[in-house]
């Protein structure tokens, strides 16, 4: 491999989202659909000057309020005024988009896209825009100004849009289930940034960035013009539902004691919900590894952990990264973004039935290799690790059929019957343009 | 799944479809082929070009090599079996890839085309008429020529239907372990 070179990346062309994740504390996802392709333009103009590049970003981090980030579907595009010689050089998945690919990613049942909300299924979702503030009153003003700007663009029209905001405690990164996140995310050569002990090795650019070279070699099937694909990605959307009075109350149901309710659900995300592994951590939380860079993602399985023991195989993690367990894991990797939405269920209050979850970003450099790759064999193949019956118990689509086997001497546990603790309420595939690509847009 | 309810132990046959399987389930690059008794297979035939017919023997010494190399090298195909023929059609010759595997090729193509292009499988295909000349940077080119040209049965068989690879090596490894126990009771 070769040493990492800081100035290949053009920094200064490539959305922010790629490279940081910033201090904000609530969102705005803005869906949006371009009835007129210069009414498009026009909010793209003036969108674009607004918008942090991954080099802005870093310099600007302390003073900034708020960051932008602007993704087009393939219909978006088109909308736009994209020529269709263009528009064909796009990869099937992308052109074809999340909803019809629904079989391939496994939403079916209650996750199929006739159910999906936020006319995320539709093929007038053109664009989103990301309104990410620091706080509160950052984000009114954010949201009160680009209504001004829609209102200035004619044909632009606001399909649908999602809040989102951390969720108490605010210490740290989690969802409404209470697991912390962000604890385990690839790091690219030349972004300036070194993975923690268990990460593995910086990956070339081109996994996550098209223009650059990948871990296979120099770029190829580029869409064109190159003026728009360089320093672009491609990014799944998915909107999470989080069942989380469900999901407590089976952990009630199914553990006696607190700590062995921590343990189950330990198990079926392989850590515990503080953030500390479970290959490090087999028996009993420990927050403080948690909190550890250095050592709360320094951990494998083969050697480690072997029989399953620590992780169960069809636990969460041990599924969308199977580290050393996978053969080419450099191919499939993701860099996640976003946040949680809804309000946050107090630990000792029963189902509210309001919707809260997750809305999150996936970001790569092929969505049939990374991403459908991830949903259609990791996460919902019931085979994975010769399993025979069961799904990723977290994120998997789950109908009460599938099971979850916990290793453990001398007989596993086998938990039959899992519910859903999760629903797909929607999603779409984006094309994340460099700011290049923002600009030819901007100017078609 | 079958192979745990102790269906293995009731030889089974599946005759299939001339589609190659019996609903259309859509996987990442085409229709997903069923798993039969037999497990889940894959035929690739193809047109040798002209006068390579020593270049794809000569493959099978390369394979052979590597696997002595290296025991686990095709671990990732998740293999029962492998078995490459060549055969006249009228005055041309044919190649076929034949494999018996336990996941859905679909499944793992991209995995299974970086291991041929590591173990010198790729150059095989290279001898064969329609294999992208670009399949080196174009992993997708040689995705297309491999399901473009796999040909499904239409009866597979299995005298211990449904068992993986895995399970039977599992077997034999108890059987192993108990023998072993019951010297130690000596």
């Amino acid at each position: 491999m070769t040493a990492p070179q800081p100035s290949m990346l053009e920094l200064d062309n490539i959305q922010h989202m790629l490279l940081t994740r910033v201090p904000a504390m609530m969102g705005r996802y803005e869906f949006l659909s371009f009835g007129d392709p210069a009414g498009g333009r026009k909010w793209l103009a003036e969108m674009v000057e607004r918008v942090h590049s991954a080099a802005d970003v870093v310099a600007t981090l302390d003073s900034s309020q708020r960051w932008i980030t602007l993704a087009f579907t393939w219909n978006g595009l088109r909308a736009l005024g994209m020529p269709d010689d263009a528009l064909v050089t796009f990869p099937d998945e992308f052109r074809e988009g999340m909803a019809s690919r629904a079989d391939i990613l496994g939403d079916t049942g209650v996750n199929h896209p006739d159910n999906w909300v936020d006319g995320l299924a539709g093929d007038d979702l053109h664009a989103i825009a990301i309104l990410f503030a620091r706080d509160a009153e950052e984000h009114g003003r954010c949201v009160t100004e680009h209504d001004r700007l829609l209102a200035r663009c004619p044909g632009v029209r606001k399909v649908s849009f999602l809040d989102v905001s951390a969720t108490p405690p605010f210490t740290y990164s989690h969802d409404h289930f209470g697991y912390r996140d962000r604890l385990s995310e690839p790091v690219m050569e030349g972004s300036g940034r070194e993975p923690t002990p268990g990460s593995g090795a910086p990956l070339k650019p081109g996994e996550f960035i098209l223009g650059y070279p990948d871990e296979n070699g120099p770029p190829v099937n580029l869409p064109q013009p190159e003026e728009l694909s360089r320093n672009g990605s491609y990014m799944a959307y998915r909107r999470l539902e989080e069942h989380v009075g469900l999901f407590r109350d089976y952990l009630r149901d199914n553990a006696e004691t607190k700590e062995d309710q921590e343990l189950l659900a330990a198990k079926f995300m392989g850590r515990w919900r503080s953030g500390a592994p479970l290959v490090l951590a087999p028996e009993h939380d420990d927050p403080e590894l948690a909190d550890d860079p250095m050592r709360n993602n320094n951990f494998n399985y083969k050697e480690m952990d072997p029989h399953g023991y620590a992780v169960p195989f069809g636990a969460h993690i041990r599924r969308v990264n199977p580290r050393d367990t996978a053969s080419y894991i450099n191919r499939r990797r993701m860099i996640r973004r976003g946040g949680t939405y809804g309000p946050h269920l107090p630990e000792d209050a029963h189902e509210d039935g309001v919707e809260r979850g997750i809305a999150a970003f996936v970001i790569c450099a092929s969505l049939v290799r990374q991403f459908e790759f991830a949903q259609n064999v990791w996460i919902n193949d019931p085979t994975f690790h010769e399993l025979g019956n069961e799904r990723d118990p977290i994120i998997g689509n789950q109908d009460g059929t599938f099971e979850f086997k916990v290793p453990k001497r001398p007989i596993r546990k086998v938990l039959k019957g899992l519910p859903a603790f999760t629903t797909v309420k929607g999603g779409a595939y984006f094309f994340l343009p460099g700011l290049n690509g923002l600009r030819y847009l901007a100017t078609l | 799944m079958a192979a745990f309810d102790h269906e293995w132990s009731k030889p089974a046959a599946m005759a299939i479809p001339e589609s190659g399987y019996f609903e259309m389930e859509r996987g990442r690059f085409g229709p997903i082929f069923p798993r039969t008794p037999a497990c889940y297979g894959f035929s690739i035939i193809a047109k040798v070009k002209p006068g390579r017919e020593e270049a794809i023997r000569q493959h099978g010494k390369t394979l052979e090599a590597a696997v002595a190399a290296d025991p686990d090298v095709l671990a990732v195909l998740k293999l029962h079996y492998l078995r490459w023929n060549l055969f006249p059609v009228g005055d041309d010759l044919y190649f076929q890839y034949l494999g018996i595997f336990d996941t859905d090729f679909d499944k793992y193509t991209e995995d299974a085309v970086m291991l041929f292009s590591q173990t010198g499988i790729d150059t095989v295909f290279t001898n064969l008429e329609g294999f992208p000349e670009d399949w080196k940077e174009n992993p997708d080119g040689f995705v297309k020529f491999v399901r473009e040209h796999h040909h499904p049965s239409f009866l597979e068989y299995g005298e211990y239907p449904y068992v993986t690879a895995d399970e039977v090596k599992k077997a034999l490894r108890l059987k192993a372990a108990f023998s072993d126990m019951l010297d130690q009771m000596q």
